[in-house]
């Protein structure tokens, strides 16, 4: 390899280098905003203050959705298997949206630590299957997916 | 390299036809549908292939620019820009795909999560890839800047491929990883990577066929050209 074949060789490798640092640090420190929703366990540990918009995701709660009888608010509680977060909504729910299925929610906390949903989104995970073979893995208690990450990627900061 | 892609194509376009039909027939008409999305998940078929070449043709296009900055080779830059508009191609089909999945699944065309934003920068770099060689008034330097230009976008192929493991996304993370088991069923499965399999032999096919004409455009003016073109004609 000639020497002026060896000195552009250096020239891209450091200025991948260079890029992918930047890009690196700059992903890092926007590190928040990138998450695109909270779990209930940063909304519980107070990361978001009441009347701030943010969207918050996580698994609803089996057996807590109610609705009203007469319009179309519906109330349901989020949790990460760690902390719950009861959430308000008025409209009309995606088709994925039931019990037990991951959905992200945007809106905000109100004064009594409720949180008011202006858009629910379900939250699709990764499994696909026939129905038969979804039937018997229920019956075998194998479901997968009942326990999307929700935790694991949790941001607490002050 | 010219008589090379030329004998290559038909045997490239040949396979993939097929490919696409099994994969297709496989994937429409035999596979079950899905135990919570019904019919909607078919568009997997089309999406998730779409989504892996436009990260595949842009490590192509960036390996071959790296190519050509470093020891001049010309064909390396021809290989580069004849990737730039399939890549590109396949990020539109795969945004596009995924937009139409996720307005009835999750209830919304588009979300500004990592995922998705990272995948829309990617056809924004195949864009500025071939915008930028367009721009310059040399086509040297056209080449030379637009090869950095791919070089150094390469950084977001990883944080596309991640995107949905480092952060909270409403993406879902990958169904098919190479060390687990993948959470899919068998007979979803085969047609995918049949349909897998396809998008990788269209994509070379079309290289190929871009490759030939780009390599006619460029040596225009060669002898073994002109000894082509009179050959076809005579």
């Amino acid at each position: 390899m000639t020497p002026k074949r060896k000195q552009r060789m250096m020239l891209v490798g450091l200025m991948l280098g260079g890029v992918a640092m930047a890009v690196g640090f700059g992903v890092n420190a926007f590190k928040q905003n990138i998450m695109l929703f909270h779990s209930p366990t940063d909304v519980a540990a107070g990361t978001v203050k009441p009347g701030q918009p943010f969207r918050v995701g996580g698994m609803v709660v089996e057996g807590s959705v109610k609705r009203s009888d007469t319009d179309l608010n519906v109330y349901f509680e989020l949790t990460d298997h760690a902390q719950t977060v009861p959430v308000s909504f008025s409209g009309i729910l995606p088709d994925l949206f039931r019990e037990g299925q991951g959905i992200v929610a945007m809106g905000s906390l109100d004064d009594q630590g409720t949180f008011g949903a202006t858009e629910v989104l379900a939250k699709h995970d990764e499994n696909y299957m026939p129905p038969e073979v979804a039937e018997a893995l229920e019956k075998a208690g194998n479901m997968p997916g009942t326990e999307a990450n929700y935790g694991s990627k949790t941001v607490v900061s002050p | 390299m010219f008589r090379f892609a030329g004998a290559l194509a038909p045997w490239l376009g040949g396979l993939c036809l097929l490919c696409l039909i099994v994969g297709l027939y496989l994937g429409l008409v035999v596979a079950p549908a899905d135990y919570e999305q019904g019919d909607s998940y078919r568009i997997i078929f089309i999406h998730v292939p779409a989504a892996w070449m436009s990260m595949f043709v842009y490590v192509v296009m960036a390996v071959s620019s790296a190519i050509f900055l470093i020891w001049r080779i010309k064909i390396a830059d021809v290989v580069a820009v004849a990737s730039a508009p399939i890549g590109a191609a396949f990020t539109a089909v795969a945004l596009i795909t995924g937009s139409f999945w996720g307005q009835p699944m999750w209830g919304t065309w588009w979300i500004w999560d990592a995922r998705l934003t990272s995948e829309l920068l990617l056809l924004f770099l195949y864009l500025g890839y071939l915008a930028l060689r367009g721009a310059l008034d040399s086509p040297q330097s056209g080449a030379k800047a637009a090869a950095i230009l791919a070089v150094v976008g390469v950084v977001n192929i990883p944080i596309i491929h991640y995107s949905v493991e480092w952060w909270n996304t409403l993406h879902q993370p990958a169904t098919i990883t190479k060390f687990d088991k993948p959470s899919m069923h068998i007979s979803m499965l085969r047609p995918l990577l049949i349909m897998v399999l396809a998008f990788q032999l269209l994509y070379f096919y079309n290289l190929m066929i871009r490759v030939r004409t780009l390599i006619l455009e460029r040596e225009g003016r060669a002898g073994w050209v002109a000894k082509l073109a009179g050959e076809s004609h005579g």
